[in-house]
């Protein structure tokens, strides 16, 4: 069975984001770029159902500038068998939806039976491209996914997905699209020779070209970033205990309306 | 010709990736109450065997990753950097150095394998004695021939992690000392199985920090003549050029402490607010911070200098012992202002830093002390008289 997973480079979550000078961008300088945590779901769930099997392969598809090269190297060092990577200035600009009609090109041409996703990025939550996908691809999706299995001759999955209180459990007909949630399972790291094989492994560069892939203008652009408001200070409330007490309770209650 | 890269490279930036993930999962909390019980970190140390890190410097043929010592370095470093100690585990990575350089090819394929898999820990090197410690010609200890064995008496003493070893090298006088030309000939190396060793005692030492070591006592204690790394006598020779290997680590080590101790130092004195304001903004505390950070890069350049002439496969005793000694001062330096710059909290043991404090002290004193890397330096570098 041939898996697709879609991955996404991210600033590491202990980066502290700057906003760029113009004011829509984040400020590149000094950040350290990941994998987002959900697409390490996503991997790491495909490696499975690799090795379950016993045969198959697992793609690692990533669209973004050539600093992403080093995160689908780090998927290859998780065991990926080879790489894509959506590399065009034409994308620069990508929204979500330029991005799911790239990827869905690629998934076109590689025809998995199986793609799976993280639930979002981590960088600007959006969430969106997964669902988009399967819009474009005309596949079933199900997202927040807690456990899948794949049925004896891979004609369909069951997954559970995430509801409040439970699990709502689906099945789908294959191909199908699947986002991973956090809990699907606890992703490997790559190990020394992981590393190592993974210089050897294949990192296909594509271009909008190569895809037929018609520049259009995105549906969405970010007019500006903000940053977080300051934190208010703390309240000291001053006073012996009994006192102090009535007082923090009556603000909790009537300012913060907390309780 | 020897260069030495100021940027990682992608597999190495992959490499301290990977090592740092695995440190993730092993917190402060762990290494503290491991320290506290005096308990050898065997989760994170077959871990970090399994996923293959402790094979970084075996070649490919024996079954390891074949790299230099420069990522043998940034290994453990990274352990270090995350609030580890890799004092645990990295004699793993290069006490095999010898069986590799000098051993027989039949002693290379028995061992170097399992030791990569780390189904064999060779991690306990003994040398030192009660009464020779670094006057390493001085040594008590014995091997004397008999028949197809060697029969061994004699004490060793903080020899480390020998509890946690299934081998260990051992330095011994095969010939006395009266009768050699040389007081550094005579003296050979073994490879010995240790596990049910009739006549082999260990009485482990409580130590100021977490790190296994010992007393060993050797009585009559018959060894295979298999056991012979290389030639009888030659012993002496065959360990010091293993020390190159071992200084650049160590090196590394200590670069790892300091590293983790600054980023600790600056991350509390910029939120600690005393006086209105934080206390990063007293020259007091924000100059000592400053200082450490230059000791380190410097002493940082000095182990990549001396990692890249090892890897070159050129001269670097000079280097590499420099790189020992700036490191472990590096990292004193900055325990001294990390400790200072977090008050009373620095003495806390919640804080770590306390406990990293004592374990950078061991590399100011061993494997050598430092005063010792300054009598090499003067007498092999500098070409003055020797001054012991």
């Amino acid at each position: 069975m041939k898996i697709l997973v879609t991955v996404k480079q991210v600033p590491d979550t202990a980066t502290q984001v700057k906003i760029a000078p113009d004011g829509k961008t984040i400020d590149p300088t000094g950040i350290t770029w990941i994998v987002s945590p959900y697409d390490e779901f996503a991997v790491e769930e495909a490696l499975r159902i690799k090795e379950k099997r016993g045969q198959g392969e697992v793609v690692a598809v990533s669209l973004g500038p050539d600093r992403v090269k080093e995160a689908l190297r780090s998927c290859l060092a998780m065991g990926c068998d080879r790489a894509i990577h959506l590399n065009d200035p034409v994308w620069a600009t990508a929204d979500t939806l330029a991005t799911a009609k790239a990827l869905a090109a690629a998934i076109k041409q590689e025809g998995p039976q199986l793609v799976l996703c993280g639930r979002q990025a981590i960088d600007d939550d959006m969430g969106a491209v997964t669902a988009q996908l399967a819009e474009l691809l005309g596949w079933p999706c199900a997202y927040w996914i807690m456990e899948e299995a794949i049925d004896a001759d891979g004609k369909s999955v069951r997954a559970a997905r995430q509801v409040e209180g439970g699990l709502e459990v689906f099945d789908l007909p294959l191909p199908a699209i699947l986002a991973a949630q956090k809990g699907l399972n606890e992703p490997r790291y790559p190990t020394l020779k992981g590393i190592m094989g993974a210089k050897k492994k294949e990192i296909r560069d594509v271009k909008a070209a190569d895809l037929g892939w018609a520049s259009e203008p995105p549906q969405l652009s970010i007019v500006g970033l903000q940053a977080l408001p300051p934190r208010p200070p703390g309240r000291i409330i001053a006073g012996d205990v009994p006192t102090a007490v009535k007082e923090l309770v009556r603000a909790l209650r009537e300012d913060a309306k907390a309780i | 010709m020897a260069s030495i890269d100021l940027t990682l490279s992608e597999e190495q930036r992959a490499l301290r990736a990977g090592v740092l993930e695995i440190c993730k999962r092993y917190p402060g909390e762990y290494w503290r109450d491991l320290d506290v019980r005096r308990e050898y970190p065997e989760k994170f140390v077959t871990e970090l065997t399994e996923a293959g890190y402790l094979a970084a410097l075996i070649p490919q043929e024996y079954g390891g990753a074949g790299l230099g010592i420069r990522e043998g370095g940034l290994i453990l470093e990274s352990i270090n950097y995350s609030g580890g100690n890799a004092g645990a585990c990295h004699a793993q990575m290069y006490i095999m150095g010898t069986v590799l350089r000098h051993g027989s090819e039949a002693q290379k394929r028995e061992y170097l394998p399992k030791i990569a898999t780390g189904a064999l820990r060779l991690q306990a090197f003994g040398v030192t004695e009660p009464n020779s410690g670094s006057d390493t010609t001085k040594l008590q200890t014995t091997a004397i021939r008999n028949g197809d064995r060697y029969v061994v008496n004699g004490q060793k003493i903080f020899i480390s992690r020998v509890l946690q070893s299934d081998l260990m090298l051992l330095l011994a006088r095969t010939t006395p000392v009266d009768r050699v030309k040389r007081k550094t000939d005579g003296l050979s190396v073994f490879l010995i199985d240790i596990r049910d060793l009739k006549g082999f005692e260990v009485r482990p030492l409580r130590m100021m920090m977490n790190h296994s070591t010992n007393a060993l006592f050797f009585d009559n204690v018959e060894i295979p003549i298999e056991s012979l790394i290389g030639e009888e006598g030659r012993g002496f020779h065959y360990i010091l050029d293993g020390m190159n290997a071992e200084r650049i680590l160590v090196a590394s080590d200590s670069l790892g402490d300091a590293r983790w101790f600054i980023e600790k130092a600056v991350a509390y004195s910029n939120q600690r607010v005393i006086f209105g304001r934080p206390i990063g903004a007293n020259q007091g505390v924000q100059f000592a911070i400053a200082r450490a950070h230059i000791s380190t890069d410097a002493a940082q350049l000095m182990r990549d200098k001396a990692a890249a002439l090892f890897d070159a496969g050129q001269p670097c005793g000079g280097e590499a012992n420099m790189a020992k000694y700036l490191g472990a001062e590096a990292a004193w330096e900055a325990g001294n202002a990390c400790i200072d710059c977090h008050g009373g909290y620095g003495y806390a043991e919640e804080y770590d830093v306390e406990r990293k404090f004592r374990e950078c002290r061991l590399y100011k004193t061993a494997p050598v002390n430092n005063n010792l890397v300054l009598a090499y330096v003067g007498e092999h570098v500098l070409g003055m008289p020797r001054s012991y």
